[in-house]
């Protein structure tokens, strides 16, 4: 059973999406990914997108973060508007503002565990040592302080997106964007990483957005988001003091 | 960034020798096959360095390369020694010729008969003899260095002329007095020197029989005024030694096709590196196209990967050299020691760097253009 929950206000929200879309192909095969969508996701919240294969969520986070032109609507993160920025500004600002964990981890089998997780800090010129000094105290939080100098190849799964979780907040990002980070890991070990990332990515000035199948792992989430056919389809937010209770907050896409 | 695109070259060891092989390959080819041209070019001026104690040669302008004879007048020699600004001028014979080793071994030669009384054209170094025993009768002075394969006999002899024996120049007989040490020829015939008047005798009858006339400038004399003056009052061409190996190299690089073969061996070389430099290195980056979107994602910007590419590019590009030339260089030094054409001035390392330089700029470039297109997105693609 659902309840209605209020919108929030402009000053709480880290990202605002309105009427949001983006186009593939062209005139004769053009495909809408993402057909209108409205989104708010409030500083410190956890935001799960779900949905079937294919109904964009990927697309919206891809946008969100930054890394794929929305083609139409408005895409505010962290008060800036992502779709006016120019690819140099956009990809500083994303070195500065967001943090990626990825299904496959994407780590750089060549690189050790701590200068995997520098890598945020390196892009920003932090001085080598202290940038790996910065990698080893993360590792430390999420857990691998033994295993700073392995390589990717020499961890286990969950180990490697512990790796991935420190690498997305070496660098304090205000926004944290998940794709699928427990679909690769069994049961057990999914639930530890997120009980990881809930832990560890928490703050007030810190958002997080996590695309998944995994229903699993709903329970983390403050709010859930479904996605169909390029819509968000319904939002249901997390019960404060039951986190299995799911209380409705309405539908904000529309056609584009 | 820098040692993480290090890391990520060497972390693909596989990858890493292919590129350095490469890399390494087409730097030998080009710098051997470069070295061999230029030591071939190089000894097709041999006789003329070996002979170089004038300032001028006089010569038929149709003359094209150093063996090339077309007999003068003897009175040349007078006119040239009458020209203002000439200090000497002595005649030179030089010629193909046919003969035959004391056990029937039948050969051709090329004959030098230098001025009787001056001995000018005479080789630097002697190794056995003096210059001087020329003039015992029958006198003729072999290569040391080369006698061993060019004047072995074949028919029953079983071993090498040397000094002391007899054999017989077109049917005259020629006694081998004394032996010096000669630069690497192009021209596979032994070159034998004797006096002009012994060299005429030799040599069949035409009515002209003088092959050059070489000419000393008096001290303090311009040459070029002097040169002027010889062509004028002979009708001929005065050159300079190094005028004289020039036409002769340019002659044969050109009659021969040899600068077409080595041309073509050197193109194939840089084709072959390109190639196999260029695909391995753009495997490479597809094989990492992964990482550079992940990286792109995390805030790389165009410029930093393309400077973390160009330094991946570089540290192959130097260490492939590196090992090229030093291959290329060990094999010319084996070449050099079996008497093959091999030389390696400056230039040919400087313009196989620049070579290996273009040949990792396109692969990188090539490379460059996939990673510059790629969309960061990519790395949300499961």
């Amino acid at each position: 059973m659902h309840e209605s929950v209020g919108q929030p206000a402009p000053s709480e929200v880290a990202v605002r999406c309105r009427g949001l879309t983006r186009l593939f192909g062209s005139e004769e095969n053009r495909v809408y990914a993402l057909r209108g969508i409205d989104l708010d996701i409030r500083h410190g919240e956890l935001m799960m997108l779900v949905g079937p294969s294919g109904c964009g969520k990927t697309t919206l986070i891809s946008v969100i973060a930054g890394i794929l032109d929305g083609s139409d609507g408005l895409c505010q993160v962290l008060g800036e508007d992502v779709r006016a920025m120019n690819p140099a500004r956009r990809t500083r600002w994303r070195g500065e503002n967001i943090g990626f964990v990825f299904q496959a981890y994407n780590l750089l089998p060549a690189l050790t565990a701590t200068e995997n997780v520098a890598i945020p800090l390196l892009v920003r010129q932090t001085p080598r040592p202290a940038a790996l000094a910065a990698a080893r105290q993360m590792l430390a939080q999420v857990g691998l302080a033994e295993r700073t100098d392995a390589l990717p190849g020499q961890l286990s799964g969950g180990q490697q997106q512990r790796v991935a979780i420190a690498r997305a907040l070496v660098h304090q990002p205000r926004l944290l964007v998940c794709d699928e980070p427990t679909s690769a890991l069994d049961h057990q070990t999914g639930h530890q990483v997120m009980e990881l990332l809930r832990a560890v990515s928490t703050s007030p000035d810190r958002s997080l957005v996590v695309v998944t199948h995994d229903a699993r792992i709903f329970e983390f989430a403050d709010r859930i988001a479904h996605i169909d056919d390029g819509l968000i389809v319904d939002i249901v937010a997390r019960h404060p003091e039951d986190p299995h209770r799911l209380l409705a907050t309405g539908n904000a896409s529309h056609e584009p | 960034m820098y040692i993480v695109a290090l890391k990520m070259l060497l972390g693909d060891r596989l990858k890493y020798y292919g590129l350095i092989a490469g890399i390494a390959f087409a730097a030998m080819l080009i710098s051997q096959q470069s070295a061999i041209l230029v030591g071939f070019t190089q000894q097709t001026g041999a006789f003329i360095r070996d002979t170089a104690q004038a300032d001028l040669w006089i010569m038929d302008p149709q003359v094209r390369f150093s063996q090339d004879r077309v007999p003068l007048r003897d009175t040349m020699v007078q006119l040239a020694r009458g020209t203002p600004g000439v200090a000497w001028a002595v005649p030179l014979f030089q010629s193909f010729e046919r003969a035959k080793m004391p056990d029937g071994t039948s050969f051709t030669l090329i004959l030098v008969g230098l001025d009787d009384a001056s001995l000018v054209g005479a080789p630097p170094l002697m190794v056995e003899g003096k210059l001087t025993d020329l003039r015992r009768d029958r006198g003729v002075l072999i290569d040391a260095r080369t006698s061993g394969s060019k004047l072995r006999m074949k028919n029953g002899g079983q071993r090498a002329m040397r000094v002391g024996d007899h054999f017989s120049i077109m049917d005259h007989d020629a006694h081998i007095v004394g032996s010096y040490q000669g630069r690497t020829s192009f021209f596979w015939e032994p070159v034998i020197y004797t006096t002009y008047s012994r060299a005429l005798s030799f040599a069949a009858g035409e009515r002209s029989m003088l092959s050059f006339v070489m000419v000393k400038l008096a001290p303090g004399a311009d040459r070029e005024i002097t040169r002027r003056a010889l062509q004028q009052r002979t009708g001929l061409a005065a050159r300079t030694n190094e005028e004289f190996v020039q036409i002769t190299a340019d002659y044969i690089l050109n009659e021969t096709g040899i600068l077409l073969n080595f041309g073509f061996a050197v193109l194939l070389g840089f084709a072959i590196g390109a190639l196999v430099a260029g695909q391995t290195f753009y495997n490479f980056t597809l094989d990492n196209l992964r990482h550079y979107g992940t990286l792109k994602a995390m805030g790389v910007s165009n410029g930093q990967l393309a400077r973390m590419l160009f330094l991946q590019v570089a540290v192959v590009a130097l260490f492939g050299y590196s090992i090229g030339i030093g291959m290329g260089a060990g094999l010319g030094l084996l070449m050099s020691a079996s008497g093959l054409a091999f030389s390696m001035p400056w230039q040919i390392p400087a313009v196989t760097l620049a070579a290996i330089g273009v040949v990792c700029l396109l692969a990188a470039w090539i490379s460059l253009r996939r990673v510059f297109a790629l969309e960061p997105a990519v790395v949300f693609k499961g």
